[in-house]
């Protein structure tokens, strides 16, 4: 199960991690071992097995549609890196036209 | 005279009940103990002296208006910092939230404080809780009390260590794959991974969702039976939460194990393990057959297996979970970013650190298109099958034991370099996590290497009430451990 220098650069473009070549080759050889190992479970017959993906039988946990009190405009944004006029500020997305 | 940072949870409770000692003695002594070991030990990424002092002094000033003090009331604690705290900076151990001061507190930061129970600080700890040993914090690893060149466990190895060297009676932390456990048994204290949502997570960063829960440290089983009903019950925060009422686990300790089924675990007594570990455990069964339980073997053939689809589903978690961190909303943000998605890839690369990225890349490898249903399906049927014989297994049993980790403490670097051989240590903690069960981690001895060795007591969900109770029985049974070398130091 080795992984090739493309699918690291792959997943990391996906994963949104910037990589230096250093690393794209140091986590190569390591995802690889570890996805060796995990890639056991491929092996086990499981035809009649059902997924589980939460330990819970719990389904569509509701409350009543109340307002309660929550966290102000102003603590919200206390946490931002960058803000204005009380919205989080990020680089242009959207181009001039 | 034992000194006040030497005495349990339950005798500093008693100690300002009674007038014997005042809760802000108590925190004093405390931060005192912390003034002379914390240098050795780094237990903490933060302290917050001024908070502890003023909590205690409304401990005391309840009791001199004649107000009911609860069973925690002046018993000091210490937060895994992965716990929101208001006003406190929270980090995960992670660079990336190195200056993040949350907003609000979470529901157990808050039954924490409304039990009259002092904060002295957030505890250091593996990055975002990934790892076992607190080498992966960005802000240094922690040392084990018993050998300071030894890890103390992790991912909550601030939080154990602290309680082994007297910093603190009681504390918290998270276990996802064996977080609190593994970190209790090398550390030689007592630590509780509950039933998945028997404690809430409102306002805990999330690492694995479907795997994390809180639990406390201690060292005795009462205290930390005391601990867990402090923070445990319902709450309409965390939709995850169980909606039932919680018994009063200390209420029911000492009513003894006679006529109760114990399951060995067969998979965890093998070549897996460090024969010393074995040897204690294997002497652990005997002493429930004398404490009058009847003892046999049992087979957990999707024990080995855990661990694999564990290291697909916690990752494939993870990289949904920490997508949040994006430089937008809070956390690090990168300099001078030429574009939204220059501004997530340098911050993301910058902020994590190496197994955090690692497991990123993994669970978004395992999610990703081409290999969803052959790695994270194949995974999630896999952990049906974990379930399953657990199941058939607690037909039989009351509740089983196995070593919580296969070996004591390793040293520092050791493992370092090599994820997969650290991924091992929680070989025999992960099945439980899959399941949503509960474990606890008991002392049982020391191994030949003079290291403690911890005891494992599985059962189903919601069985706390049982395993403390056997825990308990157990550890009056066995007596206690020597101290550790630090115990001494002054």
């Amino acid at each position: 199960m080795a992984l090739t220098r493309e699918e690291v650069l792959h997943v990391a473009r996906l994963a949104r991690l910037a990589m230096s070549d250093d690393e794209v080759e140091r986590f190569r050889g390591q995802l690889s071992a570890i996805l060796e190992h995990a890639a056991r479970v491929t092996e086990v017959v499981t035809d009649d097995v059902p997924p589980t993906s939460h330990p819970l039988p719990l389904v569509n946990v509701l409350r009543e549609d109340v307002v309660e009190p929550s966290l102000s405009q102003e603590k919200s944004l206390s946490t931002a890196p960058e803000s204005e006029d009380g919205r989080f500020k990020v680089p242009r997305i959207i181009e001039e036209q | 005279m034992a000194e006040l940072w030497q005495l349990d949870a339950a005798a500093l409770a008693k100690a300002v009940r009674d007038g014997e000692a005042s809760a802000r003695e108590v925190v004093d002594a405390h931060l005192a103990r912390i003034e002379a070991v914390e240098e050795d030990v780094h237990a903490f990424i933060t302290l917050t002296p001024e908070i502890a002092r003023a909590q205690a002094d409304e401990v005391d000033r309840k009791r001199a208006f004649g107000e009911r003090l609860g069973p925690l009331a002046g018993v000091p604690t210490a937060l895994k910092d992965i716990f929101c705290t208001d006003g406190i900076r929270t980090t995960a151990g992670s660079r990336i939230l190195e200056e993040y001061v949350p907003p609000y507190d979470g529901t157990a930061t808050i039954k924490v404080r409304e039990a009259g129970m002092p904060l002295l600080g957030k505890t250091n700890q593996d990055e975002f809780a990934m790892g076992s040993s607190t080498e992966n914090s960005a802000f240094g690893v922690s040392r084990n009390p018993w050998d300071l060149a030894r890890v103390p466990g992790g991912s909550s190895g601030g939080s154990s260590a602290a309680v082994a060297a007297g910093m603190a009676p009681i504390t918290y932390g998270t276990d996802t794959g064996g977080s609190i456990r593994q970190p209790a048994s090398l550390c030689g204290v007592v630590g509780v991974r509950p039933t998945y949502g028997l404690v809430s997570r409102f306002g805990l960063i999330a690492f694995a969702s479907s795997l994390d829960q809180i639990g406390p440290f201690a060292r005795t089983v009462r205290d930390a039976a005391a601990a867990l009903y402090a923070v445990a019950g319902h709450d309409p925060r965390d939709s995850t939460s169980i909606a039932q009422a919680v018994p009063d686990y200390v209420a029911s300790i000492d009513k003894g194990v006679n006529g109760l089924r114990v399951g060995v675990v067969k998979e965890g007594m093998g070549e897996g393990a460090q024969p010393a570990v074995v040897a204690r455990v294997q002497e652990a069964a005997e002493r429930f057959a004398g404490l009058g339980c009847s003892v046999d073997e049992v087979s957990l053939p999707s024990f080995d297996l855990a661990l694999s689809a564990y290291y697909l589903i916690a990752p494939a978690e993870c990289s949904s979970n920490l997508a949040r961190y994006d430089g937008v909303r809070y956390g690090y943000r990168a300099d001078d970013p030429r574009d939204v998605m220059d501004m997530n890839m340098r911050t993301r690369a910058h902020g994590f650190g190496d197994e955090v990225k690692r497991r990123i890349m993994l669970g978004t490898y395992a999610l990703s298109a081409g290999y969803y249903d052959a790695y994270y399906g194949k995974a999630q049927k896999v952990r049906t099958l974990v379930i399953r014989d657990f199941d058939a297994a607690y037909e039989k049993f009351d509740f089983l034991i196995c070593p919580t980790s296969p070996t004591t403490a390793f040293k520092i670097g050791e493992k370092a370099d090599d994820p997969l051989a650290m991924y091992l240590s929680d070989l025999f903690t992960i099945p439980t996590n899959l399941a949503g069960s509960t474990g606890i981690s008991v002392p049982c001895g020391l191994a030949d290497d003079g290291l403690p060795v911890g005891l494992q007591l599985l059962g189903p969900p919601l069985s706390e009430e049982l395993l403390f109770r056997a825990g308990y029985a157990f550890e009056q049974d066995l007596g206690p451990l020597p101290d550790p070398p630090l115990w001494g130091a002054r």
